[in-house]
């Protein structure tokens, strides 16, 4: 059940140049959160659309968001110090379903990363990951990751830190080595998911992407955040933004 | 439960009685089941359901939506299950709850308006709104609300097959003179008028230089539009003797009163809800507090009560 509720920003940090991290304290709406789901954040008076964010993690009545500033909403977003209070809505959206049984591979790309974190803390089977990020400046949250036990690989698209090259080679690897995997849990950019998707597929382990698409109400109201799955239209915002792999249509 | 704050908020549409002004707009609060999760829904008024057409729709290509200074560009291009899924599945849940039902329709020519306007009155929805801003394939596209005797046309066919049930129509702002429509659908024996419909408008990435509506187009909403609406609420109001659903903007309770002193007799609030799931309760709250503050008795005395200079 989605809620609105003023949450108070508990902490904020900075993690890297343009990228955030908030602390919130959102009461029913951190306990009743699933990895995966997603909360539509008001981002000031000039701004009529709340701005969709990932849940990163949640714990008792605490929700972390971690965002990255893109443009007029996230740059608001990114100036409210701790103690203010957001107008938020959540948690929206279905998220992950975990295999009975076996290992999940979380892969994240970028902004993409913030909700495997949670996906990986709440998996019942444990969990690996595997990070992709532009250059070592942009990487954020490993620490998360290995203090909840996870081991991370990381790719950069220069080099500059872990695997030169793209996310998906680490999916192979991990595909490879570890056979109690059994399932690829993925956000990042489209590109990406499909070739992160294209990897699970090789190995015949089931894949469930997190897509994007530009929202208006956030609750499966309006209908603008289409995305064509199984050769019709569904919605980002109700019907996922989780949907499994193979359903989504790529081209 | 009509009275708040001392204020009389009851008010009838075209014979149709509602508790509160207050209603939703078509197409922004789909069936009433997502914000239903937040508040019970018989708190409304009324509910514009999300437009139907004859059979199912899959709608345009993302992205189907832009924010722009105090508005959004939408181009959701009507996707909808259809007339038949609407009386089987949303219909009875909407039933279940205290507000009325107004079914709103979208056709490709004059026969499938009756066809379901026929579908409609049949499964008793308690009013039917016939959206005439949609292309008339028969007219080369041309949309059915921008020429009078098109839309008269369609206006005549809802209400031979719409028995009982009152027809009331939505027009397009998208017109040189929107009481020339407005007259038009009133001869035709339209029993209500409901407007505005969304502005034609545009948005343009200048990075991409891309449209950023899939599109090209698309249709404008929320405050931006509200002092178009309020003018041709008022326009119309002059023009014709049925009453009106005044709709465009409307996200606080003084805009409502604005809609009501311009003529209209109920109000609408669509994309205020996609900031706030409680608009349409707000306004209501905040129209009987204004009401109360001026010393009404009746919400309803408001209707038509601007004094032009
Ligand atoms: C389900 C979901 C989860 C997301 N999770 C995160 C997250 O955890 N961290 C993060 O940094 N970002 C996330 N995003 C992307 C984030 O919503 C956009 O970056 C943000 O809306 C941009 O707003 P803006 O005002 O800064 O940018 P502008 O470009 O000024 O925004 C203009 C409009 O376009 C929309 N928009 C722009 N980019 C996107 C986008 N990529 N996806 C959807 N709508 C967009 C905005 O919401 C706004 O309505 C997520 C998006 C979705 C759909
Ligand atoms: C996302 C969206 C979908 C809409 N769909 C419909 C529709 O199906 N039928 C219709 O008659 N009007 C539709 N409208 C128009 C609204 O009902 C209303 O006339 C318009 O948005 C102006 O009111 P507002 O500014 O309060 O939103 C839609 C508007 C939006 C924003
Ligand atoms: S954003 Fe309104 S339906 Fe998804």
């Amino acid at each position: 059940m989605p809620l609105q509720a003023l949450c108070r920003i508990l902490r904020a940090d900075r993690l890297t140049s343009d990228t955030f991290s908030f602390l919130l304290d959102a009461g029913e709406m951190a306990r009743s959160a699933q990895p995966g789901q997603f909360v539509n954040i008001a981002c000031g008076e000039g701004h009529l659309l709340r701005r969709p964010i990932s849940i990163c993690d949640a714990e008792g009545d605490t929700l972390r968001v971690v965002f990255q500033v893109r443009g007029e909403g996230t740059a608001w977003l990114a100036q409210q110090p701790e103690g203010t209070t957001l107008d938020v809505l959540g948690p929206l959206g279905h998220g992950f379903a975990y295999p009975e049984t076996g290992k999940v591979l979380v892969v994240g790309g970028g902004i993409g990363v913030p909700p495997m974190l949670y996906a990986a803390k709440a998996a019942p089977g444990g969990a690996v990951a595997a990070l992709g990020f532009r250059n070592q400046q942009a990487v954020i949250l490993l620490e998360d990751f290995q203090q909840a036990g996870c081991p991370v690989k990381v790719a950069s698209d220069d080099g500059s830190v872990g695997y030169h090259g793209f996310v998906d080679a680490l999916v192979r690897q991990y595909l490879e080595e570890d056979k109690t995997i059994s399932a690829v849990f993925a956000c990042g950019p489209k590109p990406m998911l499909k070739n992160v998707y294209k990897a699970a597929q090789d190995f015949g382990v089931p894949c469930q992407v997190s897509m994007e698409e530009r929202m208006g109400c956030g609750v499966g109201a309006c209908l603008v955040c289409a995305c064509s799955v199984g050769g019709s239209y569904k919605h980002v915002c109700k019907d996922g933004p989780v949907f499994p792999a193979e359903e989504v249509d790529w081209a | 439960m009509s009275v708040i704050n001392g204020v009389e908020m009851g008010v009838t549409l075209a014979g149709m009685p509602m508790k509160n002004p207050i209603v939703v707009a078509s197409g922004t609060f789909g069936f009433g089941r997502e914000y239903g999760q937040f508040y019970d829904i018989s708190e409304l008024g009324g509910i514009c359901c999300k437009g139907l057409t004859l059979h199912p729709r899959e709608g345009n290509p993302p992205p189907r939506i832009a924010e722009t200074p105090m508005g959004i560009l939408n181009s959701v291009g009507l996707q909808n299950p259809g007339v038949d899924h609407f009386i089987a599945e949303e219909l009875p849940y909407l039933r279940q709850h205290d507000l009325k039902v107004i079914a709103n329709i979208s056709g490709n020519t004059p026969e499938e308006y009756g066809v379901m306007c026929e579908k409609l009155s049949g499964a008793g929805v308690d009013m039917i709104e016939v959206n005439v801003s949609c292309p008339n394939v028969k007219c080369g596209g041309l949309q059915y609300g921008t020429v009078p005797e098109m839309t008269a046309e369609v206006t005549e066919c809802a209400k031979k097959h719409a028995g009982n049930v009152p027809v009331m129509v939505k027009l397009s702002p998208n017109v040189t003179d929107i009481t020339a429509i407005a007259k038009a659908v009133e001869n035709a024996g339209a029993d209500a008028v409901s407007l505005i419909n969304t502005i034609r408008g545009m948005r343009i990435d200048v990075k991409t230089r891309r449209p950023v509506l899939h599109m090209n187009t698309g249709g404008l909403s929320g405050p931006a539009v509200l002092p178009v609406a309020v003018r041709m609420v008022w326009e119309v109001a002059n023009a014709v003797n049925i009453p009106i659903l005044g709709m465009g903007g409307v996200a606080k309770g003084e805009d409502a009163a604005q809609m009501l002193l311009a003529g209209a007799t109920a109000v609408a609030v669509g994309t205020a809800c996609f900031a706030d799931p409680y608009a349409p309760l707000k306004v209501r709250d905040d129209l009987a507090a204004l009401a109360a503050e001026q010393g009404l008795q009746s919400v309803s005395e408001l209707t038509g009560g601007v004094k032009p200079w």
